[in-house]
């Protein structure tokens, strides 16, 4: 538990110094914040590092495709109810970047840690953790990423006899795969629009069925757990049957969604959903996310769609037409090189929408609008976007890189 | 085919859709019925059976595990065979390619039985992945621009004596072989390694596939210049160092 574990040892001591002095030149070199350098001198130094500074925290993991960095914001919110929260709250996710925000939060109770999907098993053994939350699985960064069921397979035999408490989505296949393994799971029931990762059983390779919220596999028998947490519309149920609303600045389904498994991780902690749920209120944006920043006498609203589900997700949030849409693809390495799942995002939700078209990338979206039969317009800059764009809201879709390009250009 | 209309029959997406493939389906629907032409696409799924009757057959890529679901379920249905013996057109990419051959090796390691539609063998190369845009040239029989598109697979294929290369590479792996090739085609049935969606990087192989479904030497012409810029800066991308 916090508090009453050994302090840490003069080596341990030593590495967290020097990867803060590390993490300090990066920063005074203008290379960014510097977590993720100062975490790699520091685990140099002590590779034991992550698990000793994570012995004085009770620690929650967040992993997935999508909503891990708004998940791991909402439940640092919420847990701050009951103590102090050190938290990656940067999206630096690897260990790395997990072990610099720990060194970080030397009178923390809790250590709230998003983990990249392909880290968690192993992350995983390192801190711990008393709480897993894991939200869904789809296709994403397809020229380097491993199978998305192989990383399901992965997360199964990771986390197979773990202690943590699991928190999992019981509406993603591949989640339920992955989760139960572990002894103890709660399941949530948390949705999931984009449903085309998950049609072949993870178990025995059947196909699926999915009518209406349900899913089983024709096949083996495996199917959907029954949730002791649901998400409702605008409400989360918890194991007793009340019903808690969910007020949250942060707008859409998906964020209904990570709220409902943050009042579920919450819960494990002892934090009852009203005070979680009044807390998450407070987020407004992350990491840029969701922001509504003024420009060129506009507004724009900065929404970041890395992947299909994420580019689903978003279409259900944003303001109907006539709202102008700019969206902005790159595929530089941190998007992945491969732009083909851009076929696999209906584009013809934007249908009555003015589009613009920007990004490294914005032949192919061109290319997948024309042949969607939409019109658009495709513009060197976002600035020329914006001025041909009629005034008002402006929704602004961009992936990884595209979107920390437009942050730049809006001063966010 | 019948009158004005082209049934388009896209294979297993359930298995085989993991690369954008869809991006075919809609790129051969888009340029049909831009010449008029009545689309009747049917996507069918792998506990569903092979329409027979199908103009044009879609098949595209997957990881290991679906590709061998889609081989036993499809040697198991045998509408595809039926299909092309009725002399339909057939167009597969990268995993579903490996699957219209002889054999390839499955996620278990093992020879994996294909559907012999083409002459074509394929098995797992050791070394590195092929990934990366490819730039190539089309056999100059079939009449088409250079070929430009992306590929992401460790397979090695290697074609027998009724098999044609479909296209040269100039930049890319292709079939793996070492020998320039880079996908197969026959008369009616035609595989690549070609990722991007291939149809929406090369938008005249889709025409050449209604060109042949509809038995005739000619269509209408499309308003391309999206397609034209694409392909523009493509080629230029893969023909500049990193």
């Amino acid at each position: 538990m916090a508090g009453n574990t050994e302090p840490l040892s003069p080596r341990a001591k030593l590495a967290v110094t020097a990867g803060k002095a590390a993490a300090a030149v990066s920063r005074a070199a203008g290379r960014g914040s510097g977590s993720v350098i100062g975490g790699k001198v520091a685990l140099k130094l002590d590779p034991d590092l992550l698990g000793r500074l994570a012995q004085h925290l009770d620690v929650v993991l967040v992993s997935a495709t999508n909503g891990k960095t708004t998940t791991t914001r909402l439940i640092a919110e919420a847990l701050r109810a009951s103590g102090p929260v050190v938290s990656n709250a940067l999206g630096a996710n690897m260990p790395a970047g997990i072990t610099s925000a720990l060194a970080g939060g030397s009178d923390a109770k809790y250590g709230v840690i998003e983990v990249d999907e392909k880290y968690l098993a192993g992350v995983a053994r390192d801190v711990t953790p008393k709480a897993i939350a894991l939200l869904n699985l789809s296709r994403d960064q397809l020229d380097r990423a491993a199978e998305t069921r192989m990383l399901a397979e992965k997360w199964r035999e990771g986390l197979s006899g773990t202690k943590a408490v699991v928190i999992a989505n019981a509406d993603d296949p591949l989640i339920v795969w992955a989760a139960s393994s572990s002894p103890s799971v709660v399941w949530v029931a948390a949705g999931q629009e984009w449903k085309d990762d998950a049609w072949s059983c993870p178990s025995c390779g059947g196909v699926m069925q999915r009518p209406g919220d349900d899913w089983f596999c024709g096949e083996c028998g495996f199917r959907r757990p029954s949730p002791s947490w649901v998400l409702s519309g605008d409400h989360v149920l918890d194991p007793h049957g009340s019903a808690w609303p969910i007020h949250l600045q942060l707008p859409g389904r998906a964020n209904k969604a990570n709220a409902a498994t943050s009042a579920a991780v919450a819960a494990v902690f002892g934090v009852p959903p009203q005070v979680a749920l009044e807390r998450m209120y407070e987020v407004q944006a992350v990491a840029g996310r969701y922001d509504i920043v003024q420009f060129q006498e506009r507004e724009l609203r900065l929404l970041l769609a890395k992947n299909p589900a994420g580019w689903l997700e978003t279409f259900s949030l944003i303001n109907p037409p006539p709202t102008p849409v700019v969206l902005a693809v790159n595929a530089r390495g941190a998007d992945g090189t491969d732009t083909s799942w851009l076929w696999d995002v209906d584009y013809t939700r934007l249908a009555g929408h003015p589009i613009f078209v920007l990004g490294d990338r914005k032949l192919d979206l061109a290319v997948r609008l024309e042949v969607a039969n939409l019109d658009f317009r495709v513009c060197e800059t976002l600035d020329e976007a914006v001025q041909l764009a009629p005034p008002g809201l402006i929704e602004t879709i961009a992936n990884y890189t595209a979107f920390q390009d437009l942050r730049r250009r809006v001063g966010n | 085919m019948s009158d004005n209309s082209l049934r388009l029959v896209w294979i297993y997406p359930d298995l085989l859709s993991t690369y954008g493939d869809q991006g075919n389906a809609l790129v051969v629907e888009r340029r049909a019925r831009q010449r008029g032409l009545d689309v009747h696409r049917v996507d069918v799924r792998s506990d569903q059976q092979i329409p027979t009757s199908g103009d044009i057959y879609l098949i595209g890529g997957g990881e290991d595990r679906p590709q061998r679901l889609a081989a036993e379920r499809l040697r198991r249905d045998g509408g595809l065979e039926r299909a092309v013996s009725n002399g339909a057109i057939v167009f597969s990419v990268c995993a579903g390619y490996q699957i219209l051959g002889h054999e390839f090796i499955n996620d278990l390691g093992e020879r994996e039985q294909g559907l012999g539609l083409l002459d074509v063998v394929s098995t797992r190369g050791e070394g590195e992945r092929c990934v990366g845009d490819v730039l190539g040239d089309i056999d100059e029989r079939l009449g088409l621009p250079p070929l430009t598109g992306f590929e992401n697979h460790q397979g090695i294929t290697h074609l027998g004596p009724t098999a044609r290369p479909f296209a040269r590479t100039r930049i890319g792996k292709g079939n793996g072989t070492g020998d320039g090739t880079e996908g197969a085609y026959n008369d009616t049935v035609f595989g690549t390694y070609m990722h991007g969606p291939v149809l929406a990087r090369n938008p005249l192989i889709a025409d050449l596939l209604l060109k042949l479904a509809l038995d005739v030497n000619a269509l209408p012409p499309t308003d391309d210049r999206w397609y034209e810029a694409l392909r523009a800066e493509r080629i230029a991308s893969a023909t500049q160092p990193a």
